[in-house]
């Protein structure tokens, strides 16, 4: 038991319906202050396949800064109001939405399109998905960028946040037509 | 609604184990979709996830350090007035990466149920006890050889929704980061020996049998410790991204 076999990594499991006491913790959205200059809001839904919002669910981020760099200070949970750490993470409400207050990420490479990494966990998934969150002002960089333009129009449409007042809305269908896109990287 | 019964649920699992195990298929991680478990079914992707390579941001990982975490949060059982109720208990175990190396300075955070099973959580509806002197969630950072330790009470077995008379094996959720984004697990520590892994759905749902004995503990008489508390190892592997780098090794695997 607990042979760690090569090439065999720890499985997953579902984070559950009572990891609220475990995970959330204060100041795990706000990744500045809200409101705070060049802070924006990335929000949105969280769906299942019957159109129902998951009110059970958590969203994590992880991003580069807006000059394209990426944050390697610790202060992600406690957060000093002057650190940037690139870490976030937001429980759902009942409504399925979630919000995080942070700083538009920038491209790590010259003409890359800049987005968000982001984490999804829910009661009744039983195991993490990834997805990204690409931001839609580079049309030039978005149409060169290597997963996106692999997809079809529509498909690809799930995976780039909407502009609106305060920032961006990305919502995240866990299943059915609109399904969002959701990634396997090498390695597991 | 009303509830399935045990056996309709055992009969479900064991038809998916049979049609793996005869197509050879069995899975290293859990099936997401996999209707034993019923809140499983509106809440998987049924679409093909998307083979892609990890750009910059998903090489990196966030970064925690003594700033974000107390030493003291690894201890589950101080804190409160008094002694919580159970059996204390002590887990520890190596956090590696898929070539062995340890997964240093990286959080790890739980969180369980109290002796009886019941979580604090509004919740939970179990008419187990709360226990004052316990309220079952803490942290911890990997150090230098990437070991993490959590002095704990053992959780209880609980009772769910899922189906009738359906219980969940005690368990202890673990959340992980790993070396790149590409790693991060959330994932359940079993203990050894537990007569409700058959039942449920949630472990079954890894239908590789020795990828789901990864997640059960192993009781090691070394690291209990005399008049206080018994001792559990458990070691993690992460496997992610940065494997691929020297993938051509083991590309026989
Ligand atoms: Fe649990």
């Amino acid at each position: 038991m607990n042979t760690t076999a090569s090439g065999m990594s720890t499985p997953g499991q579902t984070v559950g319906p009572f990891f609220h006491y475990g995970l959330p913790y204060d100041g795990d959205r706000d990744l500045v202050t809200p409101g705070s200059p060049g802070s924006i809001r990335l929000h949105g839904t969280v769906y299942d396949g019957n159109g129902a919002p998951v009110q059970d669910s958590l969203i994590e981020i992880w991003q580069a800064r807006p000059d394209g760099t990426v944050p390697q200070e610790p202060g992600s949970l406690r957060r000093d109001g002057w650190t940037f750490t690139g870490f976030g993470r937001a429980s759902t409400s009942r409504d399925g939405s979630f919000y995080f207050s942070t700083l538009a990420p920038g491209a790590t490479e010259p003409g890359a399109a800049p987005f968000f990494a982001v984490t999804v966990f829910a009661r009744g998934l039983l195991d993490r998905l990834f997805t990204r969150a690409y931001l839609p002002e580079d049309e030039a960089a978005l149409a060169a960028d290597p997963l996106l333009s692999s997809l079809e129009p529509e498909r690809r449409r799930t995976l780039v946040a909407e502009k609106d007042e305060q920032g961006y809305r990305f919502d995240i269908r866990l299943q059915g037509e609109d399904e969002t896109v959701f990634l396997l990287f090498p390695g597991r | 609604m009303e509830l399935e019964t045990q056996s309709v649920i055992d009969a479900e699992i064991s038809a998916i184990a049979q049609a793996t195990e005869q197509a050879g298929a069995g899975e290293l991680q859990p099936h997401v979709d996999y209707p034993p478990y019923r809140s499983s079914i509106l809440r998987h992707p049924t679409k093909d996830l998307r083979h892609t390579d990890p750009e910059t941001i998903e090489r990196w990982a966030p970064c925690f350090s003594h700033r974000d975490v107390d030493p003291l949060e690894s201890d589950l059982t101080i804190g409160q007035r008094g002694e919580p109720v159970g059996e204390r208990i002590i887990v520890t175990g190596r956090v590696t990466d898929g070539e062995g190396r340890p997964v240093r300075n990286q959080l790890v955070e739980i969180w369980q149920a109290n002796a009886g099973g019941r979580y604090v959580h509004k919740r939970d509806q179990h008419h187990a006890a709360l226990d004052p002197n316990f309220t079952g969630a803490g942290r911890c950072l990997t150090d230098d050889e990437g070991n993490y330790r959590f002095v704990s009470i053992k959780p209880g077995p609980y009772p769910w929704k899922n189906h009738l008379n359906a219980w969940r094996p005690a368990h202890i959720h673990f959340s992980l980061f790993g070396t790149d984004f590409t790693q991060r697990l959330v994932t359940q520590m079993y203990f050894p020996g537990d007569p409700l892994f058959s039942r449920d759905p949630i472990y079954q749902a890894i239908t590789d049998p020795k990828a789901r004995e990864m997640l059960v503990a192993t009781y090691d008489h070394d690291l209990t410790q005399p008049e206080w508390a018994t001792g559990y190892r458990w070691d993690i592997v992460l496997t992610g991204s940065n494997r691929t780098y020297t993938e051509s090794e083991d590309s026989d695997l």
